[in-house]
């Protein structure tokens, strides 16, 4: 392993250039359908970033005893290992958050960020990377999470992460927190993504 | 009459993609083309009818009896990836002409979220066993439904100006929530 790019730069780039949600379009189901509100999404975030973390781990270790055709079904195993101590856990520790989270825990074994990540970089690379690589990953799909359950809480509910921010006058969208709003709502913040990225690109070439 | 509940409640009401946001990832992926979400369609149907039946037989037979609770994501991941894997080399050998159009499907459907929601869903329901299989296959059946549906709208979209942040996925996710908007339509149908 070289030196550069650095570990450092592992884990930024999951956070808005390679944004597993925003710009690869990963892991749409839990980013949708638990996005009901900032707590939700900061606790399937969270979820998911430990599966990955500990997935990745694992794979960059044993990579060189996979044979290659049973790699998906082995890594799948591996996932489904973590996600079985993450979903106990929740239910020991964090009941109501597990009951809101509902099947989406059970199905992070099948969010293709995870299985994404492990086949594009935890199999080719080092532990250390591979780690950095994935924590990024996790910590971008956190903060889309995040994001994506602020708007539709703000919007849908008038509170954000619990707290009354929009008052009395306020009407609640209740489209927002229904399964079309999701999809709405996604589209736009992407949109903003875009055409925040596209600008930025024209800045950096008027620069030029 | 209970069945048919079941049919129209997994095809319309609670429709998979739209209500349960579960297949998303080929809805973006495989719906520009009438065709390709038509076979992926059939493809998804299958296996899903398939899984509902080999899950709900593990369920009932090994997980339950045995009091192994705790393996059920494992072992359910585990016989959709061969389910998938013996279907495909099944379907190779014996029909190569369906091989030629599911083909590059197949292996995409082990990752494909709703496939694992059928498994889990029919041992959170308690269903006896035709329930199981027929809520597979209607949950399937929904699935081809709002892929065709999009890939019609999206081959109609090609020929229009859309403005540069919304093309791609943004664009598809504003379809979907218009069509999850329609099929709101459909609560109160019936109940399962």
């Amino acid at each position: 392993m070289t030196r550069n790019p650095s570990i450092l730069s592992h884990f930024s780039k999951g956070l808005i250039k390679n944004n597993p949600v925003f710009v690869q379009v990963l892991g749409m189901c839990p980013t949708l359908a638990v996005t009901t509100s900032v707590a939700n999404g900061i606790g399937m975030g969270l979820a998911t970033t430990f599966v990955v973390v500990m997935a990745a781990a694992v794979a960059s270790t044993i990579d060189r005893f996979v044979p290659n055709q049973v790699r998906i079904p082995v890594y799948a195993v591996i996932i489904a290992t973590f996600v079985t101590i993450a979903d106990l856990y929740m239910q020991a520790y964090f009941p109501p958050l597990r009951t809101a989270l509902g099947p989406y825990v059970p199905l992070i074994v099948v969010n293709c960020m995870i299985m994404g990540r492990i086949e594009a970089f935890a199999t080719r690379n080092a532990f250390v990377p591979s780690l950095a690589d994935a924590a990024g990953m996790g910590v971008g799909f956190t903060g889309a999470l995040m994001l994506l359950g602020g708007v539709r809480e703000l919007l849908g509910n008038g509170t954000l992460a619990g707290f009354v921010i929009l008052g009395g006058w306020y009407r609640p969208m209740l489209i927002m927190v229904l399964p079309a709003g999701a999809f709405f709502a996604l589209a736009i913040l992407m949109a903003v993504f875009n055409r925040l990225q596209q600008g930025g690109e024209l800045v950096l070439r008027r620069a030029a | 009459m209970e069945y048919i509940a079941i049919l129209i409640v997994t095809v319309l009401v609670n429709n998979f993609v739209l209500y349960y946001f579960l297949g998303i990832c080929p809805l973006i992926g495989v719906s520009k083309k009438l065709d390709a979400a038509l076979s992926m369609g059939i493809a998804v149907t299958f296996v899903m009818t398939l899984t509902a039946a080999a899950t709900w037989l593990i369920h009932r037979l090994v997980l339950e009896p045995f009091g192994l609770p705790f393996l059920e994501y494992v072992s359910y991941i585990l016989v959709i990836a061969s389910l998938v894997q013996l279907l495909e080399m099944f379907i190779k050998k014996a029909i190569p002409t369906l091989y030629k159009t599911l083909g590059i499907f197949l292996p995409l459907i082990t990752t494909n979220c709703a496939i694992l929601f059928v498994a889990l869903f029919q041992a959170m329901r308690d269903y006896g066993f035709l329930e199981a299989v027929l809520f597979g296959f209607g949950s399937g059946v929904g699935f081809t439904l709002v892929i065709v549906l999009m890939a019609g709208i999206r081959e109609q979209l090609e020929l229009s100006d859309i403005p540069k942040p919304f093309r791609g996925a943004p664009v598809t996710l504003v379809v979907a929530g218009i069509l999850a908007l329609a099929f709101m339509g459909f609560t109160g149908l019936a109940s399962a």
